[in-house]
This record gives structure tokens, C-alpha cells and sequence, in this order.
């Protein structure tokens, strides 16, 4: 028999596995039907629906300040930058200007919970590609800035700290100093992660040439943040619609034009080091001024809709709110990165081993929550 | 030739991060951040502003300065303050004066959003820093904030 016949012979067939909802590569409940043929995937399909809590709906019933705490449960690596999209749309609408305290404090935080988020990333990133150590690295110094957030704001990952109108309560007198000591022992860090991770050379052979995105497609497909970045897509909100002191702090946008695994994980590394920059352009001279802007104790928004953007550690989330003049919003609705990130998944995860696609999902850094709402 | 050029490679990579570790492994000690938790309970500190649960502070004297004003009830996002409420004549003015029967709090609902504590005139309710919430039966997490027999603090106006 040649070759040719025994190919013939043998017939294969497609069949479905499920990754997830428990899967530890998926990082929360994220249901994956993979269609495979042998190991080779065929079709992508994410099952959505698992830790819906209809948040969305939730803020109809709410006021607008009860709103904010709600978007902490979204996307709970960058809660900080959700509760301020909701702050900044609301302030929006009142038409009223927060003080420069309020926007330098709101950067740093913002820009802290960045690094966080970040940190969280690549050690989950490391552990996904078989590297246990850079998750044990990852979370030691992320405990700093929890340190921070909890001595500040009082909770460590949902810190609702943003009321609309400026911030809950003034920084914590020690909130500098600590920043300043993360700023400096975090900087010793990051080539210490570069010598651990990113040189070494499993890691780019899992991750150079998989999954490529290209920036025609991850623009059709609605990619935003480090992800875009990575195929050369310029995304970065803060860059381009400048909210809080983004506009007065001088940053790269880092751009990459790979698309692949390991230029995403790339782009968020050496974001790492532009957060750093951009606190230490800050941290410096908070300027003085009050910490709330007065506001009526029930907020009401005129009739309109209103519509804020800003940059999380995933990419771009939007927070629509429409208003029919009362104390509550008719509808409001969160354009969040993760779910138009995850569209994506499946077009550039054809004919590609399951290996790959957890390596191509842990550098798109999906946080489940903030795709189901 | 490629191939023992990967080797090596893959030898010098392996040992470059072997390096980072091994130095941690040296000096393991002096950085370690891992808490002892139940056994440092008597030196364990939380910060100052942390989250724990609501609680009413009481003078020596069994006083709040909780007016019953119901702030408080309003803010909160998801019904965890519940005040029962009464009328009752003030001895000294003689007029009606609204004073709370029952503060009920919830823990079990709280989200620990501080949205209460923002809100309420008096401060008569803050943040306590205790973490140790798990308890055998959900009812023992719903507590009534004043203590039997306390009233309001005179003097305090909302």
C-alpha cells in the first residue's frame, strides 16, 4: 500500500472538546467550544453567559453614584479606571470641572492600577506557558501597590475610590512615599522579569509567530489597547482623547507591527515602564486644590446622552450613559475591551494546535467579568 | 549547525533565569512578605481606612450620634442598612424628635462600596478594620449597629 492509499484509508473527523468554563488557562468562566480535528482547531466559538450579573440593567435602578461601585465588579484588574469612566461621563453631563488635585491624583492611580494589572498579566502569561515562577514573581510585587490602594482608598481590588464630582477622600499622607518606594524597587524588577521570562527561549518558541493579528483585522474587528498595539493599530485613548492629566505628562505609545504573541506581550512589558515614567512625571508636585467638587446630593443629569472613553489595562472601555432627567439613568451601557477583544479569538485561531491558543489567549489577557457584565 | 546553536541557547537561557532564582533561593529570607496570618493575629495591623465592616461607635456613656436621619439607607446600593425608626418627645424642648429604634446592617449584603459612611451627616457610623467575617449560620451576619438601651447624643443635629 503506498502512502497515498493509506492516506485515503484513514479517515478523520471533527469533534468538539469544551475548554472551559473550568479550565485554568481561561482565567475565570469563559466557556470555549473548540471544534478539532485531531489537535489541530477548526472553529472557535466562546460561550458567554456564565458570570452574567446584568450589571448594565443594575445601573437603571441605581443612582449615579451607586453606579460607580458596580463597575469595580467589570473589569476587577483596572477598577479604578472603570469607576473614573463613570465619574468623568457623569461630570460630563453635569458640566462641571474637577479640580487639578483630583485629575493628577486620578492618573496615578490610574497608572498604578495599570502596573497592576499588568504585573497580574504576566505572571498569569508565564504560568500559562508552563513558567510557575514568574506567578509567584508577579504577585509579590503587585502586593505593593495593593499596600498602596489599601492604606488610600480602604480595599485592595475594589477600591471605589472616584465619586462623581472627584474622589471619595484625600490621599493617605503616606501615599507618596510608598509610591515612590514601589517606583524604585519595581525598576529593579522588570529586567529581573526580562531575565526570566522574556529571554528565554521557550518562551519564543511558543510565542513568536503565534496567533497573528494584522492590523486591517484587528481594526475591523474592534481590537483596542495593548492588543491592538501590538499589530500597529494606534489605539491608546489616552493618547488620542486625552482624559484627567494624560494631556499634561509626556508618554509613548508603544506600537508594534508583529501582531503576534509575543509582540502583545511585549507591548504590555514595555508599557510597564511608560506607567513608571508617567507617575514619576507626577508624583512630584500634586497639586493643590479641593479633593470633591460640590455636587447636589441626588445627582441628576439633564436630559441627553452622554458618552466617556478611556483606557483601561485591556484596551478601550466606553461608558455610555443616556439620560432622561431623572435620578436614575434610562440606559447605560459599557463598551467593555475584553468582549471585542474576544471577537477576534476565533479568526486568528484557525488550524492552529490548542497549545497555541491558550498561549494566544493569555496575551490577549482576557478578564471574563468585564466581557460578560 | 543550527542545532547545537539552539543547544546552546537553550542552555544560556535556562541558566539566565536559573540565576534569578537561585539568587532568591540564597537569599530567601530577607525579602520574604509572607504573613503568618493566623498566628500573628495579636500584631497584625490593618491600615487605618480599611473596609471591614459598619460599625456605631458608642460613648461611655451608651450615647451614638446617630439621628435617624436615614442618609445612609438611601445611599446604599443594595439595601444593606435598614433603619427602624420612632417619634419620641425630647424631655428638654418639649417638640417630637425622630430617633432610631433598630439600625439593622447587613454584612451578608455589604459590598463595602463606604457609600453609607460617605453620606451620613454625624459619622456616627465608620469602618471597622475586622476581616474575620466567616461564621456557621448567615443570620448572625445581619447586626443591629446600636446597642440596647443607647440613645442619640444631645446636641446632634443632622
Amino acid at each position: 500500500m503506498t502512502d497515498q492509499q493509506l492516506q485515503n484509508k484513514i479517515k478523520t473527523e471533527e469533534y468538539f472538546i469544551n475548554m472551559g468554563p473550568q479550565h485554568p488557562a481561561a482565567h475565570g468562566v469563559l466557556r470555549l467550544i473548540l471544534t478539532i480535528d485531531g489537535e489541530i482547531i477548526k472553529n472557535v466559538e466562546p460561550d458567554l453567559g456564565y458570570i452574567h450579573r446584568s450589571i448594565e440593567k443594575m445601573c437603571e435602578r441605581d443612582s449615579y453614584q451607586q453606579i460607580v461601585h458596580l463597575t469595580d465588579r467589570m473589569d476587577y484588574l483596572s477598577s479604578h479606571i472603570n469607576n473614573e469612566a463613570v465619574c468623568l461621563a457623569v461630570e460630563k453631563g453635569l458640566e462641571i470641572e474637577v479640580s487639578d488635585r483630583v485629575k493628577v491624583i486620578r492618573t496615578i492611580i490610574d497608572e498604578l492600577t495599570r502596573i497592576a494589572s499588568h504585573c497580574l498579566w504576566w505572571g498569569v502569561m508565564g504560568m500559562d506557558l508552563g513558567a510557575l515562577t514568574s506567578y509567584f514573581y508577579a504577585f509579590r510585587d503587585r502586593e505593593m501597590i495593593n499596600d498602596i490602594f489599601e492604606e488610600t482608598c480602604g480595599a485592595r481590588l475594589t477600591m471605589n475610590y472616584n465619586v462623581p464630582g472627584g474622589l471619595m477622600f484625600d490621599i493617605h499622607p503616606n501615599f507618596v512615599k510608598r509610591t515612590k518606594d514601589f517606583i524604585a524597587q519595581f525598576k529593579t524588577k522588570i529586567p529581573e522579569y526580562n531575565r526570566l521570562l522574556t529571554d528565554n527561549v521557550i518562551f519564543h518558541k511558543r510565542t513568536k509567530g503565534v496567533g497573528i493579528l494584522t492590523r486591517e483585522d484587528a481594526i475591523s474587528f474592534g481590537v483596542s489597547g495593548p492588543t491592538a498595539r501590538a499589530s500597529g493599530f494606534s489605539s491608546d485613548v489616552r493618547k488620542h482623547h486625552p482624559y484627567s492629566a494624560y494631556d499634561r505628562v509626556d508618554f509613548k505609545e508603544i506600537l508594534f507591527t508583529e501582531g503576534d504573541t509575543f509582540a502583545r506581550y511585549q507591548v504590555r512589558m514595555m508599557e510597564l515602564w511608560e506607567s513608571i515614567s508617567i507617575i514619576e512625571q507626577l508624583i512630584d508636585n500634586i497639586p493643590e486644590g479641593e479633593i470633591k467638587a460640590a455636587t447636589k446630593a441626588v445627582i441628576k443629569l439633564p436630559k441627553g446622552e452622554f458618552y466617556q472613553r478611556v483606557e483601561t489595562a485591556r484596551g478601550e472601555l466606553g461608558v455610555y450613559i443616556n439620560s432622561a432627567g431623572n435620578k436614575n439613568p434610562y440606559r447605560v451601557k459599557f463598551r467593555s475591551p475584553g468582549f471585542s477583544n474576544l471577537s477576534v479569538l476565533n479568526h486568528i485561531s484557525k488550524d492552529v494546535l490548542i497549545g497555541d491558543l491558550v498561549a494566544t489567549m493569555a496575551s490577549f489577557d482576557f478578564v471574563i467579568p468585564d466581557i460578560d457584565r | 549547525m543550527s542545532y547545537f546553536s539552539d543547544i546552546y541557547k537553550g542552555i544560556k537561557t535556562l541558566l539566565t533565569g536559573m540565576s534569578v532564582t537561585g539568587g532568591y533561593f540564597i537569599r530567601a529570607r530577607k525579602g520574604a512578605i509572607t504573613q503568618q496570618y493566623p498566628d500573628n493575629r495579636e500584631t497584625l495591623k490593618m491600615f487605618d481606612r480599611f473596609r471591614g465592616e459598619v460599625v456605631m461607635p458608642h460613648n461611655a456613656d451608651n450615647r451614638h450620634y446617630c439621628t435617624g436621619c436615614q442618609s445612609c439607607e438611601i445611599a446604599c446600593p443594595n439595601g444593606s442598612i435598614e433603619i427602624i425608626w420612632d417619634r419620641a418627645v425630647d424631655p428638654t424642648t418639649g417638640k417630637k424628635k425622630k430617633k432610631i429604634d433598630k439600625h439593622i446592617y447587613h454584612l451578608s449584603m455589604c459590598t463595602m462600596c463606604g457609600l453609607c459612611i460617605e453620606a451620613c451627616p454625624t459619622d456616627a457610623i465608620v469602618w471597622a478594620p475586622n476581616f474575620e467575617n466567616s461564621v456557621y449560620d448567615r443570620s448572625t451576619l445581619t447586626k443591629i449597629l446600636n446597642q440596647p438601651g443607647s440613645s442619640v447624643l444631645d446636641g446632634i443635629e443632622d
